[in-house]
């Protein structure tokens, strides 16, 4: 891509990012929304956050994980048991870092 | 917060380095850090500047990543939808994935009043900044910083235990379970669609058990998880 063309890639994934993010708070008048789907609404961000962490950690290179030496199932399980046992996310992150990294530069996985 | 701002600059820094090592040069990874604001969408577009597809295929795609943000703005519109057109537009802006969660989490009645709006700034200032902070330094240290660190699990490890703090209760798990099974069942659809399909479909069993639950009138009702 030429430099221009970057740039106005640049200009219209900004305008991208407003419209989506404000969608239907644009109009003036508020859109019938059915009551059902106001309602499912509250699993929303918890199924995009799951549907974004699933994959990066059972799967590689689009397919489901075929060998148990992967470190980042034993990291996500660890960062669950602390989440489970103390309910913090920095706990979460710590130990499941350190549980990746000795497994990674420890094991060589 | 500190753990979820501990995230969301892993994740910054990952984009950094990321712009800056598909060949974009860096006032270009400045600048669009700066301004287009969203990790996933800016990752998912990257290699597709690179290799020089078509800009209108670059901007379907980042379009189709963010396509959870048009959910959640139907979320967002009865807390500011009262608000003059300007406001809704910088409302929706500076709104990424993790203020919606916590806002959520924190305003489960969906009426405006007073505190939301300091909680709202509040909250996307610390996204905001940890955000770029990290994503600047990324594109400043791209050369010196080593992939296999695993950095970007970092972020996931974040997202992690967020959702462990919206498992509040059976359907929440139910929902959680099929939408992690949709997400990886459609992994092969293109532009990250498979976020999508899985959004749709614990949506679709969310409402299912709703009125599961509502014709069950013995059952006590759902508590909500108080976490900070």
């Amino acid at each position: 891509m030429e430099t221009w063309e970057v740039l106005v890639a640049i200009v219209g994934l900004t305008v991208i990012t407003v419209v989506t993010r404000s969608f239907f708070m644009i109009p003036h008048r508020e859109l019938p929304i059915p009551v059902w789907l106001r309602e499912a609404l509250r699993y929303a961000p918890l199924a995009a956050l799951v549907a974004v962490v699933a994959p990066e950690v059972i799967m590689s290179n689009g397919h489901l994980i075929d060998t148990w030496q992967d470190a980042r199932p034993y990291a996500a399980l660890a960062g669950a048991a602390w989440f489970w046992w103390r309910r913090g996310i920095l706990g979460t992150i710590v130990c499941g870092t350190a549980v990746l990294l000795a497994l990674k530069f420890g094991l060589g996985w | 917060m500190v753990g979820i701002a501990l995230g969301i600059g892993a994740w910054g820094l990952v984009t950094g380095v990321a712009m800056v090592k598909s060949g974009m040069p860096w006032p270009a990874a400045v600048l669009m850090s700066l301004l287009v604001f969203a990790g996933s969408a800016q990752l998912a577009s990257l290699p597709l500047i690179a290799t020089g597809a078509p800009i209108w295929v670059v901007w379907a795609t980042a379009a189709c990543v963010n396509l959870r943000f048009v959910i959640f703005s139907a979320g967002w519109r009865p807390y500011f939808g009262h608000l003059p057109v300007r406001q809704r537009l910088l409302h929706g802006y500076f709104s990424g994935d993790l203020n919606y969660v916590m806002f959520m989490r924190r305003f489960p009645e969906p009426k405006p009043s007073p505190e939301q709006g300091p909680y709202y700034w509040g909250s996307v200032a610390v996204n905001w900044c940890t955000w770029q902070v990290l994503s600047l330094i990324g594109i400043a240290l791209a050369d010196r910083i080593p992939t296999e660190w695993g950095l970007g699990f970092a972020g996931t490890l974040a997202l992690l235990g967020l959702t462990g703090s919206l498992l509040s209760d059976k359907a929440t798990w139910i929902a959680a379970g099929v939408a992690a099974c949709a997400a990886v069942a459609a992994y092969a659809l293109p532009l990250k669609l498979n976020i999508v399909v899985a959004i749709a479909a614990a949506l679709a069993i969310g409402i299912v058990l709703d009125h599961l639950k509502a014709s069950m009138p013995a059952l006590p009702p759902a508590k909500a998880n108080d976490l900070t």
